[in-house]
Parts: C-alpha cells; sequence; structure tokens
C-alpha cells in the first residue's frame, strides 16, 4: 500500500521534472534568459526584503541595549517568545492592513508614485552589487557610476512625497532633505573619485580585487579620509540620526511622511533600510575589501584548522554589511541630531574640501610613486601621459 | 621695551596657534564623537533595567496613590461621617457626597461617589478624613468597559474596603509615624 503509494509519487516527481526540463528547453534563448534574470532579481530582492525586516528588529534591540533597555522580547512564533524575533512579521502585518489615507488636497498621482520613487533606486542599486567573485546580477563597468546615480535619485521619492502631500511640514521636510543631499552627493561623488583613482576601475569587482592581500592592503588605509567622508555622507544621504532633519519628529513631525500611512508609509520605511544596507554594502566594497577575507596575507593559518579564514566567501561581505549597520544604529542611539545649518556647514565646508585635498594628495603621490598607488593600476601613467 | 612687546606677543600668537592646531587635531580626529560612541558603547553591555511587567512588578510604598476604598469599622459600622471634607478639599472635585440622618440617630452618606475620570489622585481626600474612612489602595491595574462605569459608588467602595481591609490597615499603621 505505502510502496505503490511512494512509487507513484516518485514516477509523478520524475515525470515532473522531466516535463519541466522537456519545457525549459522547449522556451526560446530569448525568454530563458529572461526567465534567469528574473529568478536571480527574486533572489536578491526576496532575501534583502527579509533583511529589511530583521534589520529594523536588529535597531530595536541594539537601540534599547545601549539605553539599558531590552527592547521587543514578546512577539514570537507558535507560543514561544523567541526573543520577540515575530515582532517585524506583527509589524509588517498590521502596516498592511492599515488603511492608506488619501489627504483631500493631495496630489493623487504624485502621492502614490512617491514610496515606489523611493523604493526603487533602493533595489535598482542592488543589480550591481558583487556578493562573491563573479556573483553579480550585472557585471557592469560603469557600475560605480550607476550606483552614485541611483542613489541620487532616491531624492526624488522624499521632494515628491512632500511635495504632493500638500502640507507644510512634509514641503519644508523636503525642502531640508533636497538641500542635505545635494551637499552630500558632491562630497560622496569625490570620495568615491578617490577610490576610483586607487583602484583605476569602475567596476565593483574590479575596486573588490584591486584590494586583495589581508587587511592593509584594503583601501580604508590610504584613503581614511575619503572612507569617514563617504560613510558620513552615507548617513546623511540616508536621513539617519544625526542627519535625519528631514523625519525631525520633534519640529515637523514626521517630515515628508506625515501623511503617509499603511502600506505606504512601510514603502518608505523599507526604502530607509534598504539604503542604509546599501550603503554599508557599499562601503564594504569600495574601502573594506569586500568579500576578501582580512587574513588573507595570514600564511601561518596555512594547514591549520583556522585555514578556511583565509578564503574569500560572502561571508566576509555579509560580517562587514552587519559591522556598518550596527554602527549606523550606534551613531542613532548616540548623536543628537544636527542643526539644519551645522549640516550645511559639515557638507559645504569640510567635507568637499576634505575630500578635493585629499584627492589632490593622491594624485600626487601617484605621480611620485608612492605609497600604494604607485604598483597598482594604470592611473600613474594616465596622469604622467596627461601632464 | 620694544624686544619685550615682540616677546610678548610672540608667547600670545603662539599659544594661539598651538590652541588653534589643537582645535584642529581635535574636530578632525573626532574626539568627541569617539567619547559620546564610547558611553552608548559601554552602555550596550550594562545589565538591563527592564521589568518584565505583568510578570515581575516593581515594589509599592505605603502611601501608593491607587483605587479608592471605604472602610469600616472592626464592628462592621462604616466609618464614614459624612462631614464632607473630602469632598470640599477635592482639587477635581470628583468626590459627590449625599447625607441623611439614621434611624439610630447618626449622620451616614446614601451616596458616595467618585468619579475616576476627574480624580487627579492626589490623596487629598485620605489626608482630609477625621476617621480615616476613605482611602486610596495599592490597587492601580483596573479599566472600564462602558461609559459611566467609571464612577464608583458608595457601595463598590465599601466592597473594595472590606476586600482589602487587612492591606490598607498594614499599610496605614506602616505610614502612621509620619502622619
Amino acid at each position: 500500500m505505502i510502496d505503490n503509494f511512494l512509487n507513484t509519487v516518485n514516477e509523478s516527481w520524475d515525470w515532473l521534472i522531466t516535463t519541466g526540463i522537456a519545457i525549459w528547453q522547449w522556451l526560446p534563448v530569448d525568454v530563458q534568459t529572461v526567465v534567469l534574470i528574473l529568478a536571480k532579481i527574486v533572489l536578491i530582492v526576496l532575501p534583502l526584503m527579509l533583511t529589511v525586516a530583521y534589520v529594523t528588529y536588529a535597531e530595536r534591540k541594539v537601540i534599547g541595549a545601549m539605553q539599558v533597555r531590552i527592547g521587543p522580547n514578546r512577539v514570537g512564533f507558535f507560543g514561544f517568545r523567541l526573543w520577540g524575533l515575530g515582532q517585524p512579521i506583527a509589524d509588517t502585518v498590521k502596516l498592511m492592513f492599515k488603511e492608506i489615507i488619501l489627504p483631500t488636497q493631495a496630489n493623487k498621482f504624485l502621492f502614490l508614485i512617491a514610496p515606489v520613487l523611493a523604493i526603487a533606486p533602493a533595489l535598482a542599486a542592488w543589480a550591481v552589487i558583487p556578493f562573491d567573485r563573479g556573483m553579480a546580477l550585472t557585471n557592469i563597468d560603469a557600475g560605480l557610476l550607476y550606483v552614485l546615480a541611483l542613489t541620487s535619485i532616491a531624492v526624488y521619492g522624499v521632494i515628491i512625497a512632500g511635495w504632493a502631500s500638500n502640507s507644510k511640514y512634509a514641503i519644508m521636510s523636503a525642502l531640508r532633505s533636497g538641500a542635505q543631499i545635494v551637499a552630500y552627493e558632491i562630497a560622496m561623488g569625490f570620495a568615491l573619485v578617490g577610490v576610483l583613482m586607487a583602484s583605476g576601475s569602475l567596476n565593483l569587482s574590479v575596486i573588490v580585487e584591486g584590494q586583495a592581500g589581508g587587511v592593509s592592503s584594503w583601501f580604508i588605509w590610504p584613503l581614511l579620509p575619503l572612507f569617514l567622508v563617504y560613510f558620513i555622507s552615507g548617513v546623511a544621504e540616508t536621513n539617519r540620526a544625526p542627519f535625519d532633519v528631514a523625519e525631525g519628529e520633534s519640529e515637523i513631525v514626521a517630515g515628508f511622511h506625515v501623511e503617509y500611512s499603511g502600506m505606504a508609509f512601510a514603502i518608505f520605511f523599507l526604502a530607509e533600510y534598504a539604503n542604509i544596507i546599501l550603503i554599508s554594502a557599499l562601503t564594504s566594497l569600495m574601502f573594506l575589501g569586500g568579500w576578501l577575507s582580512p587574513f588573507e596575507a595570514w600564511s601561518a593559518l596555512d594547514g591549520t584548522a583556522l585555514a578556511f579564514l583565509r578564503e574569500t566567501s560572502m561571508v566576509w561581505l555579509f560580517a562587514k554589511i552587519a559591522f556598518f549597520i550596527f554602527i549606523f544604529f550606534w551613531f542613532r542611539a548616540t548623536f543628537p541630531r544636527y542643526r539644519y545649518d551645522q549640516i550645511m556647514r559639515l557638507g559645504w565646508k569640510v567635507f568637499i574640501p576634505v575630500t578635493i585635498v585629499w584627492i589632490f594628495v593622491e594624485a600626487l603621490m601617484s605621480l611620485a610613486h608612492i605609497g600604494p598607488w604607485a604598483l597598482s593600476g594604470s592611473l600613474p601613467v594616465a596622469l604622467s601621459v596627461a601632464v | 621695551m620694544g624686544i619685550v612687546w615682540v616677546v610678548a606677543r610672540g608667547i600670545i600668537g603662539g599659544s594661539v596657534m598651538i590652541k588653534a592646531i589643537g582645535h584642529f587635531i581635535k574636530s578632525f580626529s573626532f574626539w568627541e564623537l569617539w567619547k559620546g560612541l564610547f558611553v552608548t558603547g559601554r552602555y550596550l553591555f550594562k545589565r538591563k533595567l527592564t521589568i518584565f511587567y505583568p510578570e515581575e512588578k516593581t515594589p509599592l510604598s505605603p502611601r501608593f496613590r491607587g483605587l479608592h476604598a471605604l472602610r469600616r469599622y472592626a464592628n462592621g459600622e462604616e466609618r464614614c461621617i459624612a462631614c464632607k471634607l473630602c469632598e470640599a478639599v477635592c482639587p477635581a472635585l470628583a468626590i459627590t457626597i449625599d447625607s441623611e440622618e439614621r434611624a439610630d440617630g447618626t449622620r451616614r452618606t446614601t451616596r458616595y461617589d467618585i468619579d475616576l475620570f476627574k480624580c487627579i489622585y492626589c490623596g487629598f481626600c485620605e489626608e482630609a478624613c477625621p476617621v480615616d474612612s476613605i482611602v486610596e489602595t495599592h490597587i492601580f491595574e483596573y479599566h472600564f468597559e462602558q461609559r459611566g462605569a467609571q464612577i464608583m459608588t458608595k457601595d463598590m467602595l465599601l466592597e473594595i474596603g472590606d476586600k482589602y481591609e487587612q492591606e490598607i490597615a498594614a499599610n496605614k499603621q506602616a505610614d502612621a509615624r509620619y502622619r
């Protein structure tokens, strides 16, 4: 009886697989590529969304701990509390069932398109992020340029949301956010110019491979000022504390998303956290050697049980991303919000000059064949040709 | 004279410059930001102060002012003599009292209502009471499900008093020295 049943199951399983393969081969090659790309996108976006959900949980836990609290610890699964791990799921379900209120005076079309414009760049930028050697959705040569372009677009979501809400608080927030992002975009771009000079490429995979050779050859050391500028600008770009004037709940309620509720609000929330992860990933890739192991140069590990630590792996990248996400939380728990004029001063009068000076220093050093740029890349050649 | 002037200016100018350099180093090394991060970083590993509320509770003082109760004497006679001092002292006008002469000739309340939406739990009624009749108990977990349910009538208050008499008496005893 059971054998019979298992046989039928086996047969139907075989049949399913064979027909599946047959259908797949019957498909035109173009369709196959499209399906494959879609599958890859799902494989990136779904874990990303889950990570976003649990990053919010991690944030509440970490900030709670820093304020001598314990954070969410009640919602679990199947009657078990599990340190509140069910909290993000419960929050999502709650937000899905809430009504999306359309303010009567709002521009309906822009009001609804704004959250989409906020999340689309945050997700689309992941297309060029390499997770491991050769593991990227697309490995384009202008990856850095693409990322820079997309992260700049993210501000449209905020500005359009502020405008379409037809609310004073929202428009104030949109103005603040616009000014802030314009200011920090420049510093960010200049910081990336430094990376580009050091690696001689705009391709993110090539940038990472240029840092091979353990901790000491990561770009964070020669580019330390640029690293700091980039990461702090990243915090400003994602509208996170201490640069969260766009939300500024003590002055302008919740800023650009005052009028949003339910899923529309949740999408802004999602976009913010997806951007945090994105900035963390980019910082790890460009300054901390991405998927490269920090112990790459430790030949002493060979032959011991810890030899695997020298291998490159996705895990290193994820660990580095997690580290930067933690720094985001740490900043939020520590620093009070900057005043608007302080933000402008820091952006225009400190970060931009610092990056320009460091690019100059870098160029001089590579011309003189001093430091880590002397050996690597085509930059010295290109510069001497230019001179 | 002139030389002294020059030297003095040099010292002053030098110290200003040293200060400026110090400031420069301090701000570019994020000295103060690191200090702040260090503080929160230390707190991350501190023992957490959270009380797991429904399972754990903080100790209550004998002076704790929660839900009200009317007390009785040991012989079962209600303490309240309808002097209306509590009604007079109540800053929120939450207490309403009607009184009448009882068959045995004593003065008693016929109505003693406390509107818990008005009450601010200041405890003045308890302090004003000459016979320790109206008291505030340690009960602070209660809710109302209907409009009007927030009015505590005399019967309800007496019932609470009967139920928690031992605790109320103990609390009164504990605090008697300071009254």
